[in-house]
């Protein structure tokens, strides 16, 4: 296929369980890399998105400033921009730190943390700063779809990518919507 | 005797009068989307899912008397697009964070979510921060979760005579209260055995020790859709009361 699909995905706020199960296609990637090529992504050494991407999968909510902006550089460069999993979605678990005030977060950690020695909370400028709270990628930057799932199952990835490859409006079947 | 029909979706659907469109519904296997609808309670009208037009306005399915010649749409991409709305305002009003809740799988809200295809929030979120109470030895309450369909307030008043529970405040303040002089729940007669205990449709109302019982698989909408559990649920109760 000579104009393969362009495919970057990265993890924001997220644990990396959904870029798990997107390899949980198993050796069904073999099939997707014939039409598919990865683009930036954690699975591939490209550090910044091509000037033109086809479908860009995000993974996590957005903690910290560096999330945005990578967000942001998604959002400039994908064509099909699709939040991946309950972080993308809502925040997901990570979003449970918003009952807590940062400062009490940073403090519990890296001040009165058990263990803790020369405790002191990290500032050098190389560090990007934490959102107060957590935030689900939608209310950042537009969002054409998303697959729900703590992770999305291995067959919601392959529903969606070969239905975009085949030209058609993705659509997922009731059984493999889930929250959880 | 004559009998009466309305029509759902074109389909002729028999009534007996004095009761509401739901229970006609319900009676005739057409499933209408709700929450704070449950057949063993009187219906309250807050969660605005079952909204049906009815001679082309819009009319909660679980309060509108049946009536001859009603004509109502039910099924329809219009309605469950409303109902979609509605389904994403409740789920950014709280913390319905489902991979961390015990109610995941057997929840009605998250099974609406599947049903009426909601496969995002849309909105702004609230991140809402209301206390968790664990007072109580055997149930607990996490109010990030509660939709306020006050089933267990009509439950606890109604059927447990105990009154334990009850809404508070105003527009978005508006927050389930327990009836204690701490507002703690173990300071009440609250106790698991209570109906109130088991009517909660979401997280809100936990019994304690009993998470994640269930394997993936088994819970209640696992392999059906919450069209088909209310049916069940529904009939068997309107059932019992004409037996």
């Amino acid at each position: 296929m000579a104009n393969k699909l362009k495919v970057a995905t990265t993890s924001l706020a997220g644990c990396f369980g959904c870029h798990m199960s997107l390899l949980d296609i198993d050796e069904r990637l073999l099939d997707l890399c014939e039409v598919a090529e990865f683009d930036r992504s954690p699975l591939t050494d490209i550090k910044h998105c091509s000037e033109t991407v086809d479908i860009g999968l995000i993974e996590g909510g957005l903690c910290n400033a560096e999330n945005v902006h990578t967000l942001r550089e998604f959002r400039k460069h994908c064509r099909i921009l699709v939040g991946v999993g309950a972080c993308a979605l809502n925040g997901g678990i990570p979003a449970l730190r918003n009952h807590i005030p940062l400062q009490e977060c940073l403090e519990e950690a890296y001040l009165h943390g058990v263990g803790v020695e020369d405790a002191q909370v990290p500032n050098d400028p190389e560090l990007p700063l934490l959102l107060s709270k957590v935030h689900p990628i939608h209310e950042v930057v537009k969002v054409d779809y998303f697959l729900p799932g703590c992770p999305p199952s291995a067959d919601v990835f392959w529903k969606f990518l070969t239905d975009v490859a085949a030209g058609k409006e993705p659509e997922l079947p009731y059984e493999l919507v889930h929250y959880d | 005797m004559k009998p009466y029909h309305i029509s759902i979706d074109g389909q002729a659907v028999p009534y007996q009068p004095g009761q509401t469109l739901m229970e006609a519904a319900t009676a005739a296997g057409v499933y209408i989307p709700h929450l704070c609808h449950n057949p063993e309670f009187k219906p309250h009208g807050s969660c605005k899912l079952c909204t049906v037009k009815v001679n082309g306005r819009s009319a909660s399915a679980c309060t509108l008397p049946a009536g001859e010649g009603q004509e109502v749409q039910n099924n329809t991409p219009e309605l469950n697009a409303t109902r979609r709305a509605i389904t994403r305002m409740l789920f950014v009003e709280g913390n319905h964070i489902c991979p961390g809740c015990e109610k995941t799988g057997n929840c009605q809200l998250q099974a609406v979510g599947y049903f009426v295809g909601m496969l995002d929030t849309h909105y702004p979120h609230f991140f809402p921060t209301r206390r968790v109470d664990a007072s109580h030895p055997d149930v607990m309450l996490d109010l990030d979760r509660c939709i306020l369909c006050e089933l267990c307030v009509r439950a606890s008043r109604d059927v447990d005579g105990k009154n334990v529970f009850g809404l508070a405040g105003r527009g978005l303040q508006t927050r389930l209260v327990v009836n204690s002089a701490s507002g703690l729940l173990k300071d009440t007669a609250f106790s698991v055995g209570d109906k109130a205990a088991q009517v909660c449709p979401v997280g809100a109302i936990l019994v304690k020790r009993k998470g994640y019982e269930v394997p993936i698989g088994e819970r209640v909408f696992d392999h059906h859709n919450i069209g088909e559990v209310s049916l069940e649920h529904d009939q068997a109760v309107l059932g019992a009361d004409h037996g």
